[in-house]
C-alpha cells in the first residue's frame, strides 16, 4: 500500500474516497430515515441521461450529469409531493427514461466511447485534482446545508406532520434534500458508478442506525463506515487487480451481513429483553 | 359564552367526492375541556385536522384565535393519534420533546438554554425526565404518550389537541391520565378526540358527537338522544355514578 501511495492517481483515489464517504454518510442517513432509497436510485440511474447529454453536446461530465440529475430530482419532488400513492411507479418511469435517453444520446454521438463502463461502475483511479476540487465544493455545500437545517431535517424525518405544525418548511426542505441527493449522486458516480450508488448510500447508514442514538451520530458513524469500506475496497482492488467500484461494494456488503449477524447473536443472548437499538414493535 | 377561541363555521369537507363532514358548526370557549366522540370513520380526526390547519375545508371557515389555523400554530399543541411512528428512528426522548420548541427559518437551528429548561420542566411534570437519554423506541406505549404530550406542551400552548390519546394507555393508567389532563385544564383549553368506547371524566366540560354532522352539548353529560343521533344505532348509556362509561352495542352486525 505504501508504494502505491507514491502514485499520484492512488493519492487522488484515496482523497476522493474520503470526500465521497463523508457526504455519503450525511446524505445516505437522510435517505434511509426518510425511506426514499428507491427515489435516490431513480435519480442515480436517470443521471445516465446526463452522461449521454454531456457526450452529445461535448459538455464536461459534471455539467451534464448534475443538470440532468437535478432535473430528474425536481420532477420526482413534484410527483412525490402531488401524487404520493403512485409516486413509486412514476419514479420507475423516470429511472428507465433517463437511462434510455442516455443510451440514445450516446448512439447519436459520433466516435468511440471507451470509458462508458467507468460511469456505470466507477473510475476512482481516474480522479483528477480538478475532480477533487469539484467534489470538495459539493461536499462543503451539502455539509453546510445539513448543519444549517439539522433540527428541521430531524423533525421532518421523524414526524413531518408535526414539523409542518411547527412551521418547519417541510416542502422546501424535501426539495432541498432531493437536490442534494442529485449532487451527491454525481459525486459518487466517479467512485463506484451509477449502478452501485445505492449501495454506498444505504449500507453504511443501515449499519450505523443500529449503533447510534441520534441522527447526528448516525451521520458521523455512516461516514466513518463508508470511509472504511471505500479504503478497504480500494486496497483490495489494488492488491488483487479487481474493479475498484465493485470491490468497494462487496466490502460494504460484507459489513452489512456482519452487522445483521451481530444483531441476531445479540438478540439470542438477551431473549425477550427490549434491546437498545434497532428494535421494532 | 365568552369569545370562542375555536370557531368552526358551516364547514363541509369531502374526500375523493365522499362527504366526510357536512355543515359542521362548533365553537369552543376558552378554558373548555371538550371531548369529541363518534364512530370510527365518522370524521373526528378530520375535524381535528381542520382545526389544526393540516386540512383545508371544502366549504366554510375555521378560525383559531380569530385567525386561520396555520397562523395560530404557535399557540396550539398537538398530540397525534399514532405515537408508534418511526420507532426505530435514532432519536433520544429529549430530542423528540425539543421538536416542540422548533422555530422555523431561524437557521443554525440549535436549541437554546431556555428550550432545554422548558423541556426539563414539562418532562418532570409528566414523569418522563428520567427517560430523556433513552432512544425513543425503548419506551412503552404509555410512556410514549406522555413524551408526545410533553412535546405538545413544551411550547406553552393555549389550546391542546389530543387525538385518541387514551389508545396507548392501559385501563389502569387512564385514571391518572385524566387527573393530569384535568390539572392541565386549569390553564389550557383541551380538545380531545376519542372513539366509541371511552371513560368520560366528570371534569369534561362539553361533548361533541361527530358522525358526518356534529351534535354539541355544553356539559360533560351525554344524553341518550345525542348518542342515538350521532351513532344512528342503539347505544347504551351506562352511568356508574361518576365517571360515566359509554358503551356502544351493535346487534346483528
Amino acid at each position: 500500500m505504501l508504494e502505491a501511495l507514491q502514485l499520484e492517481f492512488m493519492r487522488n483515489a484515496l482523497a476522493a474516497g474520503i470526500l465521497v464517504s463523508v457526504v455519503c454518510g450525511v446524505i445516505g442517513t437522510l435517505v434511509v430515515v426518510n425511506r426514499i432509497v428507491f427515489l435516490a436510485g431513480g435519480i442515480a440511474h436517470a443521471a445516465y441521461g446526463g452522461i449521454g447529454l454531456a457526450f452529445f453536446l461535448g459538455w464536461p461530465f459534471v455539467a451534464g450529469t448534475a443538470g440532468f440529475s437535478l432535473l430528474a430530482a425536481g420532477v420526482m419532488a413534484a410527483v412525490t409531493l402531488k401524487a404520493k400513492h403512485r409516486a413509486d411507479a412514476v419514479i420507475g418511469v423516470i429511472w428507465a427514461v433517463g437511462m434510455a435517453a442516455g443510451v440514445i444520446l450516446l448512439d447519436l454521438t459520433p466516435g468511440y466511447h471507451a470509458d462508458l463502463m467507468s460511469y456505470l461502475f466507477g473510475s476512482i483511479l481516474a480522479v483528477t485534482v480538478a475532480d477533487l476540487w469539484q467534489m470538495g465544493a459539493i461536499g462543503a455545500v451539502v455539509i453546510f446545508v445539513v448543519t444549517l437545517y439539522y433540527n428541521d431535517f430531524l423533525a421532518m424525518s421523524y414526524d413531518d406532520e408535526f414539523a409542518r405544525l411547527r412551521k418547519v418548511p417541510v416542502t422546501f426542505l424535501y426539495c432541498l434534500l432531493l437536490g442534494m441527493i442529485a449532487l451527491t449522486v454525481v459525486m459518487i458516480i466517479r467512485v463506484v458508478g451509477l449502478i452501485l450508488v445505492i449501495a454506498l448510500l444505504t449500507i453504511p447508514p443501515f449499519i450505523a442506525e443500529k449503533f447510534t442514538g441520534s441522527l447526528r451520530g448516525m451521520m458521523v458513524l455512516s461516514s466513518a463506515l463508508s470511509c472504511a469500506f471505500t479504503l478497504t475496497g480500494l486496497w483490495l482492488s489494488y492488491l488483487w487487480n479487481l474493479t475498484s467500484g465493485a470491490t468497494i461494494i462487496m466490502v460494504a456488503a460484507a459489513g452489512f451481513f456482519a452487522a445483521l449477524l451481530w444483531e441476531r447473536l445479540r438478540s439470542m443472548r438477551a431473549p425477550g429483553q427490549v434491546s437498545g437499538a434497532g428494535n421494532s414493535q | 359564552m365568552a369569545e370562542p377561541i375555536i370557531d368552526v363555521s358551516r364547514v363541509w369537507f369531502s374526500f375523493n367526492g365522499q362527504p366526510v363532514l357536512q355543515d359542521v358548526d362548533l365553537r369552543v370557549p376558552p378554558g373548555d375541556f371538550l371531548v369529541v366522540i363518534g364512530p370510527n370513520g365518522g370524521g373526528k380526526t378530520t375535524l381535528l385536522k381542520l382545526m389544526l390547519g393540516l386540512l383545508e375545508p371544502t366549504r366554510g371557515t375555521v378560525r383559531v384565535f380569530g385567525q386561520p389555523p396555520g397562523k395560530a400554530a404557535h399557540r396550539i399543541g398537538y398530540v397525534p393519534q399514532n405515537v408508534h411512528i418511526n420507532r426505530t428512528f435514532p432519536v433520544s426522548v429529549l430530542d423528540v420533546v425539543l421538536m416542540g420548541r422548533l422555530r422555523s427559518g431561524k437557521g443554525w437551528s440549535r436549541h437554546a438554554r431556555q428550550d432545554r429548561l422548558a423541556a426539563q420542566a414539562v418532562m418532570e411534570q409528566l414523569g418522563v425526565w428520567a427517560y430523556r437519554d433513552r432512544r425513543i423506541g425503548e419506551l412503552s406505549g404509555g410512556q410514549l404518550q406522555r413524551v408526545f404530550i410533553a412535546r405538545a406542551l413544551v411550547s406553552a400552548p393555549e389550546v391542546l389537541f389530543l387525538d385518541e390519546a387514551m389508545a396507548s394507555i392501559d385501563a389502569q393508567g387512564r385514571g391518572d391520565f385524566y387527573e393530569a389532563l384535568t390539572e392541565l385544564n386549569r390553564t389550557v383549553t383541551i380538545v380531545a378526540v376519542s372513539h366509541d368506547m371511552m371513560i368520560l371524566s366528570s371534569h369534561v366540560k362539553s361533548v361533541a358527537c361527530v358522525n358526518r354532522d356534529l351534535h354539541y352539548h355544553d356539559s360533560g353529560e351525554i344524553t341518550q338522544e345525542m348518542l342515538d343521533a350521532a351513532y344512528r344505532c342503539p347505544v347504551d348509556l351506562v352511568a356508574h355514578g361518576v365517571p360515566h362509561r359509554v358503551l356502544c352495542r351493535h346487534e346483528g352486525k
